[in-house]
């Protein structure tokens, strides 16, 4: 009866990747937030142009960029995680979570575009 | 001392219900809920619930005591604060009043082949153990299966088919853990999906409720530094 359990949507069908890219990804958001909590306590109170200046750095934008895409693999780990415990019918489980991916890749190509405007 | 015990007679009862007994208990006793279930049974014999050798070892009479998962006959009535609120086991089909099926929950030791397994030539006399190999494996062998910890584990009540529940995991790493068996990359690799062991979110209520004292947290965390030093 217990049979190897299907793992449909997640990330990576791989309970140890899975996790593991939850935690790296978290690490990495921490330290994303915390550097702008910093910055926006050191420039208060901010204005439009130190936000630009700081964006203006290339180094910024990467790890902008990176710090986008952790948050989307932590976001489809743990949204999985959360759907797969509560919505039991599997073709609504199946639609939420395409809602779901659509929207973490439309707000990671919509930050991309953001910083991009910004150069 | 007034107990509100949940009964339900699948043949008889619609639906469960809670019913109160009083029983009379010296202010200085030290009896266990065991005990009082007893009595009341000395009373109303149509009560139903497991329990064998009365001093926590047996892991039959795990049931849900004001709130928390214990076995009643290692639990003190002195500990409780009154009324003393009685119901089965979480999460787990009721056959009858207190009495559970586990069918399930067998199930799922069942699949982490809890058993020795080497493949090495059988020696003439024991596998021995150096003292340091046999500590690996000290609260992991103590484990009597009672279910109090997975039948309150919000992930096996979410998942109860695909995570395997703390009980069961914490028998997989007694013997992931021990020098005797030599089927580990085996084992850790049929728990690397996603729900065997890694639908636990670290909630530790196993933890709290063991009657044992164990800490299947811990072993599900040893599971998965081992997959990871693995690299799997």
């Amino acid at each position: 009866m217990v049979n190897k359990p299907t793992s449909d949507m997640s990330l990576t069908a791989n309970g140890l990747r899975d996790w593991l890219i939850q935690r790296f990804s978290a690490i990495i958001l921490a330290i994303y937030f915390l550097v702008i909590v910093i910055f926006l306590l050191i420039h208060s109170p901010i204005n439009f142009i130190t936000l630009k200046n700081l964006f203006a750095h290339l180094w910024m934008q990467v790890f902008s960029i990176i710090t986008l895409l952790c948050l989307i693999f932590h976001a489809w780990v743990g949204i999985w995680t959360v759907i797969t415990d509560y919505i039991k019918p599997v073709f609504l489980r199946i639609f939420i979570q395409l809602l779901i991916i659509l929207s973490l890749f439309i707000y990671f190509f919509w930050g991309i575009e953001v910083l991009w405007r910004l150069i | 001392m007034r107990f509100s015990i949940y009964r339900y007679n699948p043949e008889a009862d619609k639906k469960p219900y809670m019913k109160d007994y009083e029983v009379d208990i010296p202010s200085d006793s030290d009896m266990m809920v065991l005990e009082a279930l007893l009595k009341i049974k000395e009373k109303d014999e149509t009560l139903a619930f497991r329990a064998s050798c009365r001093e926590g070892v047996c892991g039959s009479d795990g049931m849900n005591i004001n709130g928390l998962n214990r076995l009643a006959c290692t639990t003190a009535i002195s500990s409780l604060k009154p009324p003393i609120v009685i119901r089965p086991l979480v999460n787990m089909p009721v056959i009858r009043d207190l009495v559970v099926d586990f069918t399930l929950f067998f199930k799922q030791y069942e699949r982490v082949q809890p058993y020795l397994q080497n493949n090495d030539e059988t020696p003439q006399t024991e596998r021995l153990q150096s003292p340091q190999e046999r500590a690996k494996i000290d609260g992991l062998i103590d484990c009597i299966l009672c279910a109090c910890c997975t039948s309150f584990c919000p992930s096996s009540w979410w998942n109860p088919e695909k995570f395997i529940g703390p009980a069961g995991l914490l028998w997989a790493y007694r013997f992931i853990q021990d020098s005797r068996d030599t089927a580990t990359d085996e084992r850790l690799a049929n728990l690397e999906d996603p729900f065997s062991v890694f639908r636990c979110r670290t909630i530790m209520n196993c933890t709290v409720v063991c009657p044992k004292n164990l800490n299947p947290s811990a072993a599900i965390a040893g599971i998965r530094r081992k997959m990871a030093e693995k690299g799997s």
